[in-house]
């Protein structure tokens, strides 16, 4: 008996041709009958499947069933926002604790196997709705898988978004050495947005330590394009209108070629050759007066 | 305007040596406020007094520069203790001598 | 959309209106206080052209929601004299001087994404965006 597509409504007493949503109610009575069992076997198979090692077994399982009754509710209901938000809230437990994306695709997939296995042992009799039964569970299951998975996902980006912005802010430490004068050693690669942020922390430093001096040291920048270049100018610049002087030291021939090819005036940017004469130069301006130690001991 | 001329009057009315403007208030500077206050830095400088600017908000200086409003030849303080300070010395090196530029 | 606010420019006063509202529009997106003053000095900076050319204008700012990274839309508009040549006024002013420029270029750096459309005797509208990093 085949089944016509075109036909629109089946009568709910022929047994073999209901609907997609009577089939999905079906299913879903089914995965709340068998709850318990069901979550069973999927915690067992997970640990079989040496995933989520990081957790404890009774950890294993409260996931589980969390993610089952969600699982089973975005069945019945055809909504993911709830089971998306679970999905989010359990990666943002289990991520610091080294959970991969491949263990959370791993379980979906093995929940998905549980119990579409299920489905066949029940319905291993009757092929022709084991099939309309298994046509109704796969767009939702993949749907579901894909919800979870890329739940996970965009959780971690967040993560990895939030620590490179931790580890920028570390790279780029504003220095004071002495009263006045700050240093700020820039290492690595600087991208505009880089930039733009350690300008934003020079001058609010310039501010809270009232410095007169800067001395910002690009000895570890190894390339520099010319917005970046540019930037550098800015940042002399409105540091300047702070009321600090700033001495760039460490340029590589390779940045003053970069310098001189955009155009930029040298005469408003102090350079010294490295640190220690960008230091030294610096405490000249603020009055200090360097006086070797030998010369000191033979004065007293 | 008004500030602007009261200000040169006052100038040389008291025969002032320097002037410090404060501009911590200003929570924008565009063009056309930069230009007015570099204007008047210029007419001070014509009645004999120099200037300084003080109080410059750093997202302000910010965003200064990236205009290209970066006041050339006028110095600038970070605020009025400095700007103070910032004439102190100033006169101290001119009466000990040529300034070394 | 409720998210658009609109500011008529005619005085000094309502430059600062309109850069105010700049900021608070700026800060229910979620700005930095660096990203507020570069946006706040643009509206002030656009405000300003319109009442030195054209007397009379208007500011339209508008959140730029439903988008990653979400922003902020400021329009300056005005039927005035229009420029002749854009192609020079993006130039005029660019010289680190105070010059009486229309300071449009310095506009474009301190805003993400720029848009110019003058007709001489029609007006002119500059369409400017800030996308929150």
């Amino acid at each position: 008996m085949k089944r016509n597509g075109n036909q629109p409504y089946v009568s709910a007493s022929t047994p073999n041709a209901t609907t997609p949503d009577q089939l999905l109610r079906e299913l879903v009575a089914h995965l709340r009958q068998h709850r318990t069992d069901l979550r069973e076997e999927w915690a067992r198979r997970i640990t079989e499947a040496q995933l989520l090692t990081a957790m404890s077994k009774e950890e294993i399982f409260a996931e589980a069933t969390s993610v089952y009754d969600n699982y089973v509710e975005a069945l019945e209901t055809g909504t993911f926002e709830a089971l998306q938000a679970y999905a989010r809230n359990l990666s943002e437990r289990i991520i610091p604790r080294g959970v991969e994306t491949n263990e959370v695709v791993g379980i979906v997939l093995l929940l998905r196997d549980v119990l579409a296995r299920s489905l066949f042992a029940k319905y291993q009799g009757d092929f022709d709705k084991l099939n309309r039964i298994l046509d109704a569970y796969e767009p939702a299951a993949n749907r579901i898988a894909i919800t979870v998975a890329v739940g996970f996902v965009q959780e971690r980006e967040r993560t990895i978004r939030e620590q490179q912005e931790a580890i920028r802010e570390l790279s780029t430490p504003v220095l004071q050495v002495r009263e006045r004068l700050l240093i700020l050693p820039i290492i690595g690669l600087i991208d505009p947005q880089r930039a733009r942020q350690l300008t934003e922390q020079l001058l609010r430093a310039i501010r809270t330590n009232r410095a007169k001096v800067v001395v910002i040291d690009i000895t570890g920048v190894a390339a520099m394009d010319t917005h970046v270049a540019n930037h550098l100018v800015l940042t002399v610049e409105a540091s300047r209108l702070l009321g600090a002087t700033v001495i760039v030291t460490g340029l590589s021939p390779e940045i003053s070629q970069t310098l001189v090819n955009i155009g930029v005036d040298l005469s408003k940017m102090t350079t010294v050759g490295d640190l220690q004469g960008g230091i030294e130069e610096a405490e000249r301006l603020l009055g200090y007066k360097v006086v070797s130690s030998h010369d000191l001991v033979q004065q007293t | 305007m008004q500030l602007r001329d009261n200000l040169v009057l006052k100038v040389s009315t008291l025969r002032s040596r320097g002037v410090i403007i404060d501009v911590t208030v200003l929570d924008v500077m565009d063009s056309f406020a930069s230009r007015t206050l570099h204007d008047l830095v210029r007419m001070i400088k014509l009645r004999g007094a120099d200037t300084v600017i003080v109080g410059i908000q750093p997202e302000v200086a910010f965003a200064m520069v990236q205009l290209g409003l970066t006041m050339e030849g006028v110095p600038a303080a970070l605020d009025l203790e400095e700007g103070l300070a910032f004439f102190n010395q100033n006169s101290l090196r001119k009466e000990t001598g040529p300034r070394v530029k | 959309m409720s998210n658009e606010i609109r500011v008529a420019i005619q005085t000094d006063v309502d430059i600062v209106t309109a850069r105010m509202q700049g900021r608070a529009l700026g800060t229910e997106v979620g700005f930095g206080s660096t990203d507020l003053t570069l946006i706040a000095t643009a509206i002030s900076e656009l405000a300003r052209n319109i009442i030195l050319y054209a007397k009379q204008g208007e500011i339209i700012l508008e959140v730029i929601a439903n988008s990653d990274p979400c922003g902020i839309t400021v329009v300056a508009q005005d039927q005035g004299p229009g420029i002749i040549d854009i192609g020079q006024a993006m130039r005029v002013g660019y010289s680190t001087s105070g010059s009486l420029g229309l300071g449009l270029p310095g506009v474009s750096r301190l805003m993400d994404e720029f848009h110019i459309n003058s007709q001489p005797g029609q007006g002119t509208t500059v369409t400017v965006k800030k996308w929150k990093r």
